[in-house]
């Protein structure tokens, strides 16, 4: 069974690299370009675990885990906050907002894919 | 490793994005608006760079990157006012990630002692070192995976006690235990228990609170540190301790204990459950959408695609015949005796409009908005401001001005030059400003704007405009023109452009590199364009350019030459005249000059330097037409007789036949025919004189 991951970032690169890591595992991927975008593809494609960016544009990585935190048909997806921010601050304002776990930007694909599984029920 | 360099080329790609953000973003904040959304698109640019110099270890890139993002999240929290010369070193700081940028794109080495100055104003500015960035992402690289070899008896099997009671915050956060467990269980052998004595009767259950708890024995040959990373997520939601212990018997979860309860409970709670869910039923489904309840929308960005420019061409250059086609249907119609307002010429008609508004909206695929290329003009300015030492402004007006893909690059060089002149010699120094009673920093203003079918860019300068009696002087002394010669204002100001001419007495380190007022008027001619000099003394000077749209038509006149058409493109035409048979004058051995008032231009009978007929005598039927080449030589054409004028569809002749020296592309008319678009500068400049005549072209080509 295949497992459908939402990755929300905004940096075109970073999608790349997402998709590639991720469908290299065989997961299938759904992508989105920002928080606002997200919360539209996460509709069409229900995902299994969401992976998402903190600072991009129109709404940020915690306003988008707080919209999917409240809504009663997603809120239990698991979502995995990928940020290059490393200091605790952002960290807790992620827990705070929702989010699941989180992965430190560059990652190793093996990691992700490692917290992914974790996450995924 | 492939898919490695393709999401390089991405990441430079999006760099350039993010870059001319960047730009754009400190442009308005130096303006004043350091709105929070403003100042987060200038930190999310530079933050964007970093994250993707990472992953292809840019570490001086990344290093960078990090120091003028530490800054600008100062700016972002309040602890740093973007005040004038916090924005001066961020303006000078994008400059420096963008050198960066390129450096990291040809895979040139760094050398860190070009930037190590403004990274230690950095330093000085957010009182932090400058290497905690590579620190950062070294950590990351480094840090082991799950294998962690753990002690030298690490192979032994060992046992750990692992209570783990989770908090309702961690099923809030979507964690879930059953994960956690599975997790567990891939690191050894697990024996789970589950604690339910909290659980309370069923119809107290509340959804969202947590009552199971669990013990587990975990026989393992991973370390203690492993166990713990299972559970790097639920940190601070859950009661958890983990104890080596030595192998312990085992013990078994109470199920049946736990069924007998739920079997007991059940009947009661399921009629309350039941209602329950009927009543939070339409809650779910109803208009709880977060998407719906969004406060202010910010404004949607268009969707894009990117397609390739050869897709793009093609489609234009089909477009291009599909305009040629209908041309030639419609003249076909005519002449099979169709009246104007016939049935089949109505539709014609429509079919016209329909292709003139596609060939527009293909058209405009191609055309791209200025202000990238406008961007990068702040950075010339910024530049030259810096080394000749003068307080500069740039507005840009008309940025969103759109103009062909091609035009927009082939700008670029004529630009810089103007925009490096308008600050070095437009621009007075800041004392003789102030002498002059105006405010020390000058003003480049930088503007677009479409005019009747035209983009026209204007460079101009508040500064002391052309000092006309020294260009005069200048050109005479090198020259360029006599010593008595009468020069109108406007024919002062035109000595700019001669090649060769430099008025500044010494030549300045930014302006004079070899490069003349004359390149950039050939460059913009190359393009189609005209570009003219307006200048006011003690006010500054402007320099105008109108350019074509596109580069895939072109304005021009029709003319017949001894039966064949030619098509001459009307930028380079000045005026028309009837060759009087006392203006013209034989200089001998075919050649001829006409006088044009009070002075004389070769006349050149196209027709002959072309070969399409022999030479005849002097010529006195036709029509010369003046045209000014790109280096200003005045010629005259002589042609039959003036068909039209019309905008025609340009084919390159190069690509579909060869090089035809006076023959610059070749267009198809409405009755089908090819007719070639003449290289007037060609014509004038070099006669033609090798043995190959247009005209076996011609045959050839039709």
């Amino acid at each position: 069974m295949t497992m459908t991951i939402l990755t929300v970032d905004d940096s075109r690169t970073m999608r790349t690299m997402l998709k590639l890591a991720l469908a290299e595992a065989g997961f299938h991927v759904t992508q989105a370009e920002d928080g606002m975008h997200g919360l539209e593809v996460l509709k069409q494609d229900r995902p299994r675990v969401i992976v998402t960016d903190i600072n991009m544009p129109r709404l940020d990585g915690f306003g988008f885990i707080e919209a999917v935190r409240k809504d009663h048909q997603y809120r239990a997806i698991p979502i995995l906050v990928l940020t290059t921010e490393n200091d605790g601050d952002k960290k807790m304002r992620a827990r705070q907002a929702g989010a699941t776990g989180w992965i430190v930007k560059p990652f190793d694909p093996v990691k992700l894919i490692a917290a992914i599984r974790r996450v995924a029920a | 490793m492939d898919h490695m360099a393709e999401i390089r080329v991405t990441f430079f790609q999006e760099c350039e994005e993010q870059l001319a953000a960047l730009e754009a973003g400190l442009m308005t904040m130096e303006e004043g608006d350091t709105s929070s959304e403003t100042v987060n698109a200038v930190f999310r640019a530079v933050h964007s760079v970093k994250g993707g110099a990472g992953a292809f270890q840019l570490t001086a890139l990344v290093n960078f990157a990090h120091v003028f993002e530490t800054a600008l999240d100062m700016v972002r929290s309040g602890l740093l006012m973007p005040e004038t010369d916090v924005m001066k070193l961020f303006l000078r700081a994008a400059d420096v990630l963008s050198d960066l940028v390129a450096a990291s794109r040809e895979g040139n080495d760094i050398d860190p002692a070009s930037h190590a100055g403004i990274a230690d104003e950095f330093a000085a500015l957010t009182g932090s070192g400058t290497d905690d960035a590579a620190e950062e992402f070294a950590d990351v690289e480094f840090q082991p995976i799950v294998v962690a070899a753990g002690e030298p008896d690490a192979a032994a099997m060992q046992s750990f006690a692992i209570h783990f009671r989770p908090h309702s915050g961690l099923y809030a956060k979507a964690n879930e235990p059953v994960a956690l467990l599975r997790e567990l269980g891939r690191l050894g052998q697990t024996v789970a228990q589950c604690d339910t004595s909290a659980l309370p009767p069923l119809d107290e259950i509340d959804a969202n609170e947590s009552y199971l708890a669990w013990t587990l024995d975990l026989t393992t040959d991973q370390s203690e540190a492993a166990i713990r990373e299972v559970f790097e997520f639920t940190d601070g939601d859950c009661d958890l301790s983990i104890q080596p212990v030595q192998p312990a018997g085992t013990e078994n979860l109470d199920i049946a204990a736990l069924l007998k309860r739920v079997r007991e409970e059940v009947p009661g709670a399921m009629s309350t459950a039941v209602a329950e869910d009927s009543v939070k039923v339409p809650d779910i489904t109803g208009p709880t959408a977060p998407a719906a309840k969004a406060p202010v929308k910010p404004p949607v960005p268009q969707p894009t695609i990117r397609v390739d420019l050869d897709r793009v061409d093609r489609l234009i250059n089909l477009v291009g015949e599909l305009v040629i086609n209908q041309a030639m249907l419609a003249q076909r119609v005519y002449q099979s005796g169709h009246v104007k307002n016939s049935d089949v010429a109505t539709s014609l008609e429509e079919l016209e409009q329909l292709t003139r508004e596609i060939q527009e909206s293909v058209m405009a695929i191609r055309a791209q908005p200025v202000k990238p290329l406008f961007q990068r003009m702040s950075r010339i300015v910024r530049e030259v401001a810096e080394a000749t030492a003068k307080t500069v402004r740039l507005r840009t007006e008309g940025e969103a001005t759109e103009i062909d893909k091609t035009v927009i690059e082939l700008l670029a060089d004529p630009l810089t030059h103007m925009i490096r002149n308008a600050v070095d010699h437009g621009l007075e120094k800041p004392e003789d400003r102030v002498a002059a009673g105006k405010p020390e920093e000058g003003v480049v203003r930088l503007s677009a704007a479409h005019r009747s079918g035209r983009v026209v860019i204007e460079v101009s300068d508040d500064g002391a405009g052309i000092n006309r009696p020294r260009v005069l002087a200048s050109a005479v002394a090198k020259g360029l023109v006599a010593p008595n010669a009468q020069l109108s204002e406007t024919e002062i100001d035109n000595l700019l452009f001669l090649p060769g001419f430099s008025t500044a007495s010494s030549v300045s380190n930014i302006s004079g590199r070899g490069v003349g007022m004359d390149v950039v008027k050939r460059s913009i001619q190359a393009l189609g364009g005209r570009i003219t000099i307006s200048s006011t003394p003690r006010e500054g000077s402007t320099f105008s350019m109108s350019l074509p749209l596109t580069l895939a038509v072109l304005d021009g006149i029709v003319v017949s030459i001894a039966n064949h058409t030619f098509v001459i493109p009307l930028t380079a035409i000045v005026e028309t005249l009837r060759p009087e048979p006392s203006s013209v004058h034989s200089m001998g051995d075919g050649a001829y000059v006409m006088r044009v008032r009070d002075s004389f231009v070769p006349l050149i009978d196209v027709g002959v330097e072309l070969g399409v007929r022999p030479p005849s005598d002097i010529p006195r039927s036709g029509v010369a037409v003046l045209v000014e080449t790109e280096n200003r030589n005045r010629s005259a054409l002589l042609v039959d007789y003036i068909q039209d004028q019309r905008q025609v569809v340009i084919k390159s002749l190069e690509t579909n036949y060869g090089p035809v020296k006076g023959i610059a592309a070749a267009t198809i008319l409405g009755d089908g025919r090819v007719a070639m678009i003449l290289d007037v500068d060609a014509l004038v400049s070099d006669r033609l004189t090798d043995g190959v005549t247009a005209e076996q072209h011609l045959a050839k080509a039709s």
